[in-house]
């Protein structure tokens, strides 16, 4: 069953057009690794679909769980089962960590709290001000932690890995692979090592506003990785004209 | 009910009481080694339970103890501005808070200076002593009925911190939008001692000025001042801390939090003096500007007069950022619940020096009161 569907879907932001008629269909319980350059869009895409108020579409439409949540408030989506870890997510002054996990989910039990705390080994900081003066590995052990807690059922991780050393990579890797094993989500990286991890069926390259191929992710990466990501817009366009 | 005859805390009406409760004073004085009443001005009651601390009300301590000429009008000039004047020109009411040498409070102290006539100028001067190596805790609430309107609390105040003793002194203000409130509090620090100021609050006033000096006149004597103010509706408020750093090895810190809403203005100073070398100093001011007739003046001044001193100040004012409402709209609250999260999480700043007890008291306090202003 399709958990989410978006359907030709543009976006502009100040002017720019960031994306252009994208088409994307996740499955329950399925894992999609996003791939691509810089700027070509991938932020962009987790933006819209978590339905920040900056990033409202043009055309196009989001659906998930059947149903369309294109102009549905950011905190709706939230309620529905969506869930965002951030790439680079804000210090807040006076709103601890452990304070957090109770806007993730106001019943959270201290045990509970602790337990998960306990996986990514976040207990020191639950008493800390989110994400102040936390190093790049903590604030996005941080951001794993609250998912933990929040439990979408579709989840979005955008580069979970940038900025963490390696050891961590294979903490956080190994948590999300082991959430993900039963829910859905998509996750942005730009290091294959996490996929060391994650085992994902499928990767989406985004190019320029738009996914130009899919399929194995390790295959995928191996390609980028020798002939770059332009010649993944000259096969596409091979293919096409085909 | 006619003030004179009321004898006691008790005796007050709940409707005083539970206004009172809002700043943290406690009828039962379960939690507590003392109590100072003063209703308009007459004083209802001054009492302590502990042994070495002494609550009296001023008249009673100037008649016990000769005038208090060390100490009486010796802090504050009683000819500073029109209304220090007016306190001296008035009879002496207020309380004399002092422990003696090596005593500590097992409880703080609670004064309260409420006003309940309309109309009423309320006039109020405190000495406050902790003799050597003693630490005395207090904390007082000002706080109004409904039926003060145009009044206005005058306050004088006299801290002596002795050789290595310390005060805390933790004020609630509760006012109401046609009230003016001028306190003028100077404190003295010898060698070794501690001087901590907590200030908090959160509900409309028509004019708030207040600028607490601190003279730290011996080796190593240390002062913080906090102060957390939520102006809101037609606020005036003039607050600021000055600490004047006469002795070596002194040091001093200045935490301002303040959220201006509505058509606020708050005038948030710092004022550090360092007048020989080795002293250390620190002010730093954050603001929040929520409406854009709201208005926000941030003024940290440092005095260096020596070589060899290190002072600094950081002040950052602003709007909330986007990036945290987004971010706490991805986790499930609403545009509303983000900016109030934000705005509690901001203006919780964490008292230094109370026990644990009476920090967490404080806070239990702010935070309703945040909830009650929001």
């Amino acid at each position: 069953m399709e958990i989410l569907k978006i359907e030709n879907l543009w976006l502009e932001v100040e002017g720019k057009q960031l994306l252009k008629g994208l088409n994307l269909v996740v499955h329950e319980g399925e894992k999609t690794v996003l791939l691509g350059p810089n700027g070509s869009g991938k932020s962009t895409l987790l933006y819209t679909l978590m339905g920040f108020p900056n990033y409202k579409p043009k055309s196009g439409k989001i659906i998930f769980k059947g149903q369309d949540i294109t102009n549905l408030p950011m905190h709706e989506r939230v309620k529905l089962g969506m869930g965002l870890a951030f790439q680079n997510p804000p210090a807040i002054r006076g709103i601890k960590l452990s304070e957090m996990l109770q806007v993730c989910r106001k019943d959270i039990s201290v045990e509970e709290t602790a337990t998960i705390a306990k996986l990514l080994n976040m207990e020191g900081f639950l008493d800390r001000d989110v994400n102040l003066n936390f190093s790049g590995g903590e604030a996005k052990r941080a951001e794993l932690l609250q998912i933990l807690a929040q439990k979408p059922e579709f989840v979005m991780f955008d580069e979970p890995d940038s900025g963490v050393d390696i050891e961590n990579v294979e903490l956080i890797g190994k948590q999300i692979e082991a959430f993900l094993s039963n829910h859905s989500g998509i996750v942005i990286t730009h290091q294959g090592y996490i996929l060391n991890f994650i085992k994902a069926a499928r990767a989406c390259i985004l190019y320029d506003g738009n996914i130009i191929c899919s399929g194995n992710p390790l295959d995928i990466l191996e390609d980028i990785r020798v002939r770059g990501y332009e010649q993944c817009v000259k096969c596409n366009l091979r293919k096409r004209d085909e | 009910m006619v003030e004179e005859n009321i004898k006691d805390i008790n005796e007050l009406s709940p409707e005083i009481l539970d206004r009172a409760a809002l700043t943290g004073i406690d009828p039962q004085e379960k939690e507590r080694s003392g109590t100072f009443f003063q209703l308009n001005n007459s004083v209802i009651c001054s009492r302590s339970k502990q042994e070495g601390i002494e609550a009296l009300d001023l008249e009673t301590a100037l008649k016990k103890y000769d005038g208090l000429k060390e100490y009486y009008w010796k802090a504050v000039d009683p000819n500073k501005d029109e209304y220090t004047k007016m306190v001296k020109d008035a009879p002496p009411k207020g309380y004399f808070f002092r422990s003696l040498p090596g005593v500590e409070t097992i409880f703080p102290l609670q004064s309260c200076l409420f006003m309940e006539q309309k109309g009423i100028i309320q006039k109020v001067h405190n000495i406050i002593i902790a003799e050597e190596g003693s630490h005395l805790h207090i904390i007082t609430g000002c706080t109004v009925s409904p039926k003060a309107q145009g009044s206005m609390h005058i306050g004088i105040s006299e801290f002596f911190v002795k050789k290595n003793a310390s005060i805390t002194f933790t004020m609630i203000h509760n006012w109401a939008e046609e009230v003016e409130a001028r306190p003028r509090s100077v404190a003295y620090v010898e060698e070794g001692g501690t001087f901590i100021n907590n200030y908090i609050c959160m509900r409309p006033v028509k004019m708030l000025q207040l600028y607490p000096t601190v003279h730290l006149i011996g080796k190593g004597a240390r002062t913080v001042g906090s102060s957390v103010i939520l102006g809101k509706k037609n606020s005036v408020i003039d607050a600021g801390f000055r600490a004047i750093l006469k002795a070596e090895g002194t040091s001093a810190e200045s935490i301002a939090r303040v959220v201006a809403e509505d058509e606020s203005k708050i005038y948030s100073r710092g004022h550090m003096v360092g007048e020989v070398p080795n002293v250390k100093a620190h002010l730093e001011c954050r603001g929040l500007v929520l409406s854009p007739k709201a208005y926000i003046y941030a003024v940290p001044e440092l005095e260096a007069k020596q070589v060899n001193l290190e002072m600094s100040h950081e002040a950052a004012v602003g709007k909330i950022a986007e990036k945290e409402i987004l971010y706490l709209m991805s986790r499930g609250l609403s545009e509303e619940e983000a900016t109030s999260a934000i705005i509690r999480g901001f203006l919780k700043v964490d008292l230094t020096g109370l026990p644990p007890k009476l920090q967490a008291e404080v806070k239990a306090l702010t935070e309703k009161e945040l909830k009650n202003a929001l």
